[in-house]
């Protein structure tokens, strides 16, 4: 299954959550979010998880993927 | 559950420095003060010749370095910039003249409040009309755009250079100002000074403390991580104040404060909308500066400036109350920074079908 991806590197705060919260009205099934820095990780997998979303972080080069998914 | 814990002992530990550094010297609700720092080591620096607030503040230093060491140990040292320098450099520069006329940052506005001065109640409520103002335009699109890897040399000058402006406090040429009386004379033991700045630095940038951010996270996604050590600041001073008899209720006879609500409630408007603008706070800005975030450092600089034109074209306040000039500044602040915002809203849906998946900077 293709997740929806979103892609939030080189955005500064709040910004990779403002586009998580968003997808997460798109695609309330489940997502995926490329970021950049631990800032932005952290700050999203807190949030995800927070919203009942089970997170995965893949490290993907100096870039980190968040599969996001109900579970 | 951990690194809320550890944000709170974070907030703890600086309410408590903040205690400490008034108890050895510096003025009272001036433990810490991003804005009032920066101000004073520009003063001292010459750029400003307000004679009451010169001398290099070995704790602004000490949070950037402080920074840059945590970051480079934890391996988040990462130089990246691009992100509308220019427009950064502008709204460092405003929220240093919201701050001045309220006479503190978002930081200082905390321990006043916690020192018992009332007139920050009207700062922390412009504070909060301002983070929502802002929070108005971050769900219409607003976006200063992405920041691109830069090379490492880039993001070692702002260390180099916060040694540099300690190496002046430690050799004290002649060209360096120290104010003999005033705030600026006010200050506890450099090397105690400088070790605060450093633990501060270190705190800071482990749980991403972040004034603005709490309020805006919590109004924006009812996530109170940020929040919870912003209010660890707020009690551990309060109760520090209450046992060493620092703390003095009301709205007169306060330290470095002015009492008319109106510019109390305006300035910190002012600061905490660009605040919101630039992702955060000024202590905020000073920690990703350490961790190489060249804009952040546009945005520091951009404060630098405009503290130095507060004091040499009279826009900031005193504890007589706001000046002329500094009202005009401050209007003149909001209608730059609503331009700012209104030009800065992205609409482009930005989203695209790659190879299967749905690829944007923007899901909507």
């Amino acid at each position: 299954m293709a997740l929806m991806l979103v892609d939030a590197r080189g955005m500064s705060c709040p910004e990779p959550l403002l586009m998580t919260k968003k997808a997460m009205g798109e695609s309330p099934a489940g997502f995926q979010v490329i970021v950049d820095n631990n800032t932005a990780r952290e700050n999203v997998a807190r949030f995800a998880k927070g919203n009942g979303y089970c997170v995965k972080v893949e490290q993907d080069g100096n870039d980190y993927v968040l599969t996001i998914t109900r579970e | 559950m951990d690194d809320k814990k550890g944000i709170v002992l974070a907030g703890a530990v600086i309410g408590a420095l903040a205690v400490v550094l008034v108890q050895a010297g510096n003025a009272v609700n001036y433990g810490l003060c991003i804005a009032c720092f920066i101000r004073d080591t520009v003063g001292a620096l010459g750029l400003h010749r307000a004679e009451a607030v010169q001398y290099i503040r070995p704790e602004l230093l000490g949070i950037g370095l402080g920074a840059f060491l945590a970051a480079a140990i934890k391996k988040e040292f990462s130089p990246r910039g691009g992100s509308a320098p220019l427009i950064r450099f502008v709204l460092g520069f405003f929220v240093i003249i919201g701050a001045l006329m309220f006479l503190g940052c978002p930081l200082r506005m905390v321990l006043r409040l916690a020192g018992g001065d009332l007139n920050a109640v009207f700062g922390l409520l412009g504070f909060i009309a301002g983070i929502v103002t802002g929070i108005y335009f971050l769900n219409r699109g607003f976006s200063l755009k992405r920041t691109y890897a830069l090379s490492r040399a880039e993001g070692y000058i702002f260390p180099g250079l916060n040694l540099a402006v300690l190496s002046l406090l430690a050799a004290a040429p002649p060209f360096i100002l120290f104010s003999v009386k005033g705030p600026g004379a006010a200050h506890a033991p450099a090397l105690l000074s400088l070790a605060a700045g450093l633990v501060v630095g270190v705190a800071a940038q482990r749980t991403r403390l972040c004034m603005v951010g709490g309020i805006r996270d919590a109004v924006l996604f009812r996530e109170w991580y940020l929040l919870s050590g912003f209010l660890a600041i707020f009690v551990t001073a309060l109760v520090g104040n209450l046992a060493v008899g620092k703390f003095n209720l009301g709205f007169t006879g306060q330290s470095i404060a002015h009492t008319d609500g109106l510019w109390n409630f305006l300035g910190m408007a002012l600061a905490g909308w660009g605040s919101v603008l630039l992702g955060g706070c000024p202590l905020r800005q000073l920690v990703l500066s350490g961790e190489g975030n060249i804009d952040s450092v546009i945005a520091v600089l951009g404060m630098a400036a405009g503290a130095a034109f507060a004091h040499n074209f009279g826009l900031a306040s005193s504890a007589n109350g706001p000046t002329f000039n500094g009202q005009v500044a401050v209007i003149i602040g909001f209608v730059v920074v609503l331009a700012v915002a209104r030009f800065h809203m992205d609409k482009s849906p930005a989203v695209k079908m790659k190879g299967g998946m749905k690829v944007g900077s923007d899901v909507g």
